[in-house]
């Protein structure tokens, strides 16, 4: 028995010196050591010996076994170093890889979203509202009567105009003030971006269809200082912390007071050049604290409640961002425009 | 508004550079868009006086002048005839910049020799100095010009073009704005001297005015000037109407105009004798026409405000005069009528004859009453004296719309609710009382203001608040942040399903656009999209309807991108626009994406394909199973699509979209060469409810599966996803994946081979071969029965 374990041995042994790749080796292993390898078929006859010789010839085969797996694993360690010795033929690292293809967001999708998030993080929810509007939402409920000259500030694109409820393309995205107080309690802080509709002539800096973001916050204690606050802090995320940025005094008819916020001309730092006209800021939304009238229609007490509004129009930035000369890229679509974003 | 400083200085001291002004004025609410310099650059160009002028020795249109410059002299050659002895003239000097007449640029003057005499000097017209066209000889200037001044001195101006908000009615005025720059200057403004005798006849006697519609006339004043003698209106006054954007015509007319520009209000003046005994009428028109100062026929509806004589409209209310009673050349008497209109009746009846005066303008931006006769008397005056009338003794006032304005009460609790800050009660007083606000102390809290009439704009404590935090300055008021708890926010899942949506398609290598809503009727016809909803007024006959689909807008858009593209892939997500019965429009969010032309760009590693239809089905599987939904595709027809090549997009039974390969036809429609154009559309809002958020997570399997691959013989219209589904519905099934598809000649002719690679595994033990024979000869059985599927060796 201890003759043919020693046979099993040195043909192993043996065998074991010609084998070169791995696969071979797997082989290897099985025919000696696997589940019906020649070792373990000697292993599974231990029982059918006498008592005297088993413990003997027992403790050689596993003498043996650990000695042909030592020696497995040196082979299988000697081939892989042989291969790995030999090298791997070079290539040409320069060419070209294989190409996988990208798509992108349409920078307005991306811009709202940028605008959005840095909303977000102040605690405002995104919300969206309809286009088509009611002469209502879009106007009256904004403080904007019928006939009021302030209507010129926004030429309207109609659906009907004499009909029980007059419909137009919304102007702005502040009909969506007045529809989220009217569902909802105080306190509100809402961020709404959209599509909004003017009735204007398409050139360079002027597009009929852009693209809005609305907000609004309203509660007990809300002040100019907190929308200045939160402006500058939106400002200053979007366009840098070193840019300068300014308050002035405007008019819109759902916010008193009223304000202008600009930030310094990243051109010409202030010195004055084309793309600020020559006054060293550049206009980059409006906002003010919500008109009383406002809050009255909707059932908030005014003097219970204070809140800011702002609106921005999403191209405009976009286009101050990156120095985009021409707002119709951004409905025009070409490929080569939007690869770059 | 353009505001020239010369005018703003007579009624307030202009104490900062016009820059200075210009910012604290656009800073305060009236944003200065530009700063235009009359005369900035008139160096060496002085007043002369011409001393003598004697003939050009070689040349007879030629004269010599001799100017007095103060203190010196110099002799020039003078091509005007018209020039006279003692005129005084404008005198460019050589190092003069002056306009040259043929390019328009500016040029130094240098000394030159005209016909054998040498020249060292220039007498000017108006075009050299760059103040108008007109090259009409040379300017005169008033005789009390003084000699030797340089010219910018004496008529040298700066001009504020200033944005107006709509609420500033006020500021549509020199003295509006002078008051607002001496509140922001820490000066006083003073108003003009109103004086002038009353020489004629009571106005009683010569005037009646009736007001029948009160509703519409607040206020009506007339004054009457009898003995005018019509005229040029003098050089300064002209000077300041064409620095304010405005034409001199006569000196009525100029007076009109520049008292208006002045006060904010307009005048009208009405030559008197054409008024049939003085009578004028203020009321609703009757249907009746009138033909107004523009030489324009009009129909004017009973709508609209008119004054009237006896029998007939002579003017719009407040829009424009009529040409019965127009001021002519040969005008004595005028009636001037100063007057309070209702705003919107104004506004309406400018807009239905598009006719945007200066004066509706005003008008519509809500005048007080209390204007007019303030106006009326300054006007008056300057016809008086410019151009020698007899004013007659009183004014008429017809006053049915006097109202008074209740004082308004301004808490130091109230201004800090709004600004956030303190503001002491001196503070606030002292800025109300610069721009002409009243304030009475209640209390060390509380200020009872009085609202100037001028300012039409101011009702609440909010408009007073804006006040006093605009001229003190927005940069004064501190920055907080939001301190108030952050409200709860709701979910809005179709907006974070919009966004992932997107994000995945972006993934799959799609580049997302953004295209109009609006769109031309043909566009959605030719692809027989529901009717859509139009516009009243469309910028363009392209841009005229809603969009109720997506899909003309995705087509022109690869017709536009495909000659430098040879492979597109584009996707929208946006609305469409349904009519809906008295109601809004049903807006519904729609994803439509194509593909379009080669699958790969030609490269050393790539041959170029085409794209086919499984691409577009690889990125909805991709989509779908990013969204964690199992979708099924079923062929079905649609008449944008070819047949046969068009799959209904299925999720729980409910056919959410379609994709499938664009019929040739249509796409030579939108003049799309591409070939092939696949489309996919997916009803955003049909989706979303079949979305589930994430269940529990499903252990991995800790036993090994067992893999078999088959190959079944089907006849060739078997759709494979119903193999797949007998497939999948097998126990112990984990995994199918087809991995090849076969039809061709070694098969019988109307059948295929479909091969599948399928795992087996059960989550709690290690299958044992017989097992897994048991399992897959049931499925093969039941492929049998229902498919006729025959396993091939
Ligand atoms: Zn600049």
């Amino acid at each position: 028995m201890l003759d043919e374990l020693n046979k099993i041995k040195d043909s192993a042994t043996l065998e074991l010196q010609g084998i070169s790749d791995l696969k071979a080796l797997d082989d290897w292993r099985v025919a000696y050591m696997g589940r019906k390898g020649k070792l373990t078929q000697v292993l599974r006859g231990l029982s059918d010996l006498p008592i005297d010789q088993r413990k003997a010839v027992g403790s050689a085969a596993n003498d043996i076994k650990t000695l042909l797996e030592a020696e497995l694993k040196g082979r299988q360690q000697a081939v892989k170093d042989a291969k790995l010795a030999g090298g791997l033929d070079a290539i040409d690292v320069t060419l070209p890889g294989r190409p996988v293809s990208l798509g992108r967001l349409h920078p307005t999708t991306q811009m709202v979203r940028e605008i959005c998030d840095a909303f977000s993080a102040m605690g405002f929810e995104v919300v969206e509202g309809p286009e088509v509007e009611s002469d209502y939402y879009n106007f009256e409920a904004l403080n904007i009567p019928k006939d009021h000259p302030a209507r010129d500030m926004w030429d309207t694109i109609w659906i009907n105009r004499d009909q029980t409820i007059p419909t137009l393309l919304r102007t702005h995205t502040s009909p969506m003030q007045v529809r989220v107080m009217e569902q909802r309690q105080p306190p509100v802080r809402v961020v709404v971006p959209g599509r909004c509709y003017r009735y204007e002539a398409t050139d360079a800096t002027h597009e009929s269809v852009f693209f809005q973001i609305e907000g609004l916050a309203v509660d007990k204690g809300i002040t100019f200082a907190d929308l200045k606050g939160s402006l500058f802090e939106f400002a200053k995320r979007l366009f840098g912390a070193e840019r300068k940025v300014r308050f002035r005094c405007d008019y819109f008819p759902f916010v008193e007071p009223g304000v202008d916020m600009s930030i310094d001309c990243f051109v010409c730092g202030g010195k004055g050049c084309r793309l600020c006209s020559n006054t060293g800021w550049i206009e980059i939304l409006g906002a003010g604290m919500v008109h009383p009238n406002v809050l009255k229609g909707v059932g908030y007490d005014p003097e219970v409640y204070t809140g800011f509004a702002f609106g921005l129009g999403v191209e405009r930035i976009l286009m101050l961002k990156h120095g985009i000369d021409d707002i119709r890229h951004f409905y025009a679509n070409d490929l080569r425009f939007l690869k770059q974003f | 508004m353009k505001v020239s400083v010369n005018w703003l200085k007579d009624y307030v001291d202009v104490s900062v550079p016009a820059d200075e002004l210009a910012h604290r004025l656009t800073m305060s609410g009236n944003e200065v868009e530009a700063v235009d310099s009359v005369g900035a650059s008139w160096d060496n160009v002085l007043v002369g006086h011409v001393l003598t002028l004697e003939p050009h020795p070689d040349a007879d249109r030629l004269r010599l002048a001799t100017v007095e410059l103060g203190g010196e002299q110099m002799t020039v050659v003078c091509g005007d005839p018209n020039v006279k002895v003692d005129d005084k003239i404008v005198f460019a000097r050589v190092g003069a910049k002056l306009i040259d007449g043929h390019n328009g640029k500016a040029r130094e003057l240098k000394p030159a020799k005209i016909r054998g005499i040498a020249s060292s000097g220039m007498i000017c017209s108006e075009m050299e100095l760059g103040i108008s066209e007109s090259h009409d000889g040379i300017i005169v200037l008033p005789a009390d010009a003084p000699i030797g001044m340089p010219l910018a001195d004496y008529m040298g101006d700066t001009v504020l073009d200033i944005t107006v908000t709509p609420n500033r009615a006020d500021c549509l005025s020199v003295l509006g704005v002078a008051r607002e720059t001496a509140a922001l200057t820490g000066k006083t403004m003073s108003m003009p001297t109103v004086e002038y005798s009353e020489l004629g006849d009571d106005i009683n006697k010569s005037v009646s005015v009736q007001i029948d519609d009160a509703d519409l006339c607040y206020r009506y004043c007339a004054s009457l000037i009898k003995d005018v003698k019509i005229g040029p209106s003098p050089e300064w006054m002209q000077r300041r109407l064409i620095a304010s954007g405005m034409r001199p015509i006569s000196n009525i007319v100029d007076i009109t105009n520049y008292v208006m520009l002045e006060y904010g209000q307009p005048l009208h003046a009405f030559d008197y004798n054409k008024l049939p005994g003085g009578k004028i009428t203020v009321r609703r028109a009757k249907d009746e026409k009138l033909t107004t100062i523009d030489d324009v026929e009009r129909k004017i509806t009973s709508d609209m405000l008119v004054i009237a004589d006896d029998s007939k409209a002579i003017a719009l209310a407040g829009v424009m005069g009529g040409q019965s009673s127009e001021v002519s050349d040969n005008t004595t008497s005028i009636l001037l009528e100063c007057a309070n209109f209702n705003r919107e009746n104004v506004r309406r009846t400018s807009q239905a004859f598009k006719m945007r005066s200066e004066a509706s303008l005003r008008f519509e931006k809500g005048l007080s009453p209390e204007l007019a006769l303030y106006t009326l008397r300054r006007a008056t005056q300057l016809i008086v004296e410019l151009a020698g009338g007899v004013a007659a003794k009183g004014i008429v006032d017809v006053y049915p719309g006097r109202a008074d304005r209740l004082p308004i009460s301004l808490t130091d609790v109230k201004v800090k609710q709004v600004l956030g800050i303190d503001i002491a009660q001196d503070e606030m007083v002292m800025v109300l009382a610069t721009l002409g606000f009243g304030c009475k102390v209640k209390s060390k809290s509380e200020l009872l203001v009085e609202v100037p009439y001028w300012r039409t704009d101011v009702s609440l404590p909010v408009d007073l608040i804006e006040e006093i935090a605009r001229i003190t300055g927005y940069d004064q008021i501190p920055t907080t942040l939001l301190s108030s708890e952050i409200p709860q926010n709701e979910l809005h899942p179709m907006l974070t399903f919009k966004d992932r949506v997107r994000d995945i398609l972006v993934g799959c290598g799609m580049q997302e656009i953004i295209t109009y809503s609006l769109v031309g009727w043909q566009d959605l016809a030719k692809i027989g999209a529901p009717d859509p909803i139009g516009l009243i007024n469309p910028l363009s006959t392209d841009q005229q309807y809603l969009r109720t689909s997506l899909r003309p807008s995705v087509m022109m858009k690869i017709a536009d991108n495909e000659k430098h593209e040879p492979g597109l892939s584009i996707f929208e997500i946006g609305r469409t626009y349904l009519k809906r019965d008295q109601n809004l429009p049903d807006e519904r969010e729609i994803l439509c994406g194509s593909l379009a032309g080669q699958r790969t760009q030609r490269q050393w590693q790539l041959r170029p394909e085409h794209v086919d239809f499984y691409d577009a089905k690889g990125v909805l599987e991709t989509l779908f199973d990013s969204l964690g939904v199992r979708v099924n595709f079923e062929a079905c027809d649609d008449a944008t699509l070819v047949s046969g090549r068009t799959a209904a997009i299925i999720v729980d039974k409910q056919v959410v979209g379609v994709v499938g390969q664009l019929d040739p036809h249509i796409a030579e429609q939108y003049d799309i060469s591409s070939d092939p154009v696949y489309l996919f559309e997916i009803k955003m809002d049909k989706l979303l409810p079949l979305i589930r958020s994430m269940g529990e997570y499903s252990r991995i399997a800790r036993f090994p599966g067992s893999t078999r691959d088959i190959s079944l013989l089907l006849d060739i219209d078997v759709p494979s996803s119903k193999v797949q589904d007998i497939i999948e519905d097998t126990k112990l099934v984990s995994e199918v994946a087809l991995f090849d598809v076969y039809t061709g000649d070694k098969l019988p002719s109307g059948k295929k081979t479909l091969a599948y690679s399928i795992v087996y595994q059960a989550p709690d033990r290690t299958l044992t071969d017989k097992e897994v024979n048991k399992v897959q000869d049931g499925m093969l059985k039941r492929l049998q029965k229902t498919l006729a599927a025959v396993l091939r060796q």
